[in-house]
């Protein structure tokens, strides 16, 4: 799994490219840490556009790395998330603490608002 | 008549077999001509079970087996993963929604009910001491 980063404004946005699962989870844990820690971000997005297959091993990385920003008093959100995506982030409850946004404009928009 | 097969694939427990499963098992069930949603469904819910044997099943270190075995029956899908590791003593606690014995893993404790809210049948047996047993099944184009 590829992870590539951009940031605009205090929101960092991280493009996953690939697939997520238990095994891919780690490396794109520590990339995500690494950024977060060496950049003075406060917001965190998390693009889906590019992932062609996702477990429940998603939801850990995407929590973990909730914990982290919400102690900076920061949001986080999902973007463009596929079908398959959306039902498993949403039986899991993780809706009721992360954003979803149908597309990265409306995230920034509603984040900076 | 139906149209039957089966096939039986063997690994050990290394996490880059997640993928090779469930690609695997996807590639063998094709030829029942399942929809794509179908297909994504099913290597969703083999991936769960798959990362469960290789999470929890053996020690660290351990080259641990896991064995899938696959049947096609007419438009019936089953399919068995199997581990012969420390076994699950309470399966129901184990299939609670975010119930999780690795939290500092960042697992969510959300596999079980991935692969219930994927497939029609989820069985799980399990003797302590002695290994896992999953079994999923799914018939297709139902609609």
């Amino acid at each position: 799994m590829k992870v590539s980063f951009e940031t605009i404004d205090n929101i960092l946005i991280a493009q996953l490219e690939g697939e997520l699962d238990h095994h891919t989870a780690k490396e794109v844990r520590d990339e995500v840490d690494k950024t977060i820690d060496a950049f003075f971000i406060k917001h965190l997005l998390f693009d889906f556009n590019k992932v062609t297959f996702m477990d429940s091993s998603g939801i850990g990385v995407i929590i973990g790395r909730y914990n982290k920003i919400h102690d900076m008093n920061g949001r986080v959100g999902v973007v463009n998330c596929n079908k398959y995506v959306d039902k498993i982030f949403e039986v899991s409850g993780l809706y009721s603490i992360i954003e979803k946004f149908s597309n990265l404009n409306e995230a920034i928009k509603s984040i900076n608002e | 008549m139906d149209y039957n097969n089966k096939m039986r694939l063997e690994f050990i427990n290394k996490s880059e077999n997640e993928s090779f499963a469930r690609v695997a098992v996807a590639a063998f069930i094709s030829q029942t001509d399942p929809t794509i949603e179908e297909l994504i469904e099913i290597k969703t819910a083999i991936s769960e079970a798959v990362t469960n044997s290789i999470i929890h099943a053996y020690e660290k270190n351990e080259e641990g087996i896991i064995v899938i075995q696959c049947s096609i029956n007419g438009q019936t899908i089953e399919i068995i993963i199997e581990d012969y590791g420390i076994g699950i003593s309470d399966i129901e606690k184990a299939r609670e929604p975010l119930y999780t014995s690795k939290p500092e893993q960042e697992r969510s404790g959300m596999g079980f009910t991935v692969m219930e809210t994927f497939m029609d049948e989820v069985e799980v047996q399990s003797v302590p001491g002695e290994g896992t047993k999953v079994i999923l099944t799914k018939t297709l184009n139902k609609d």
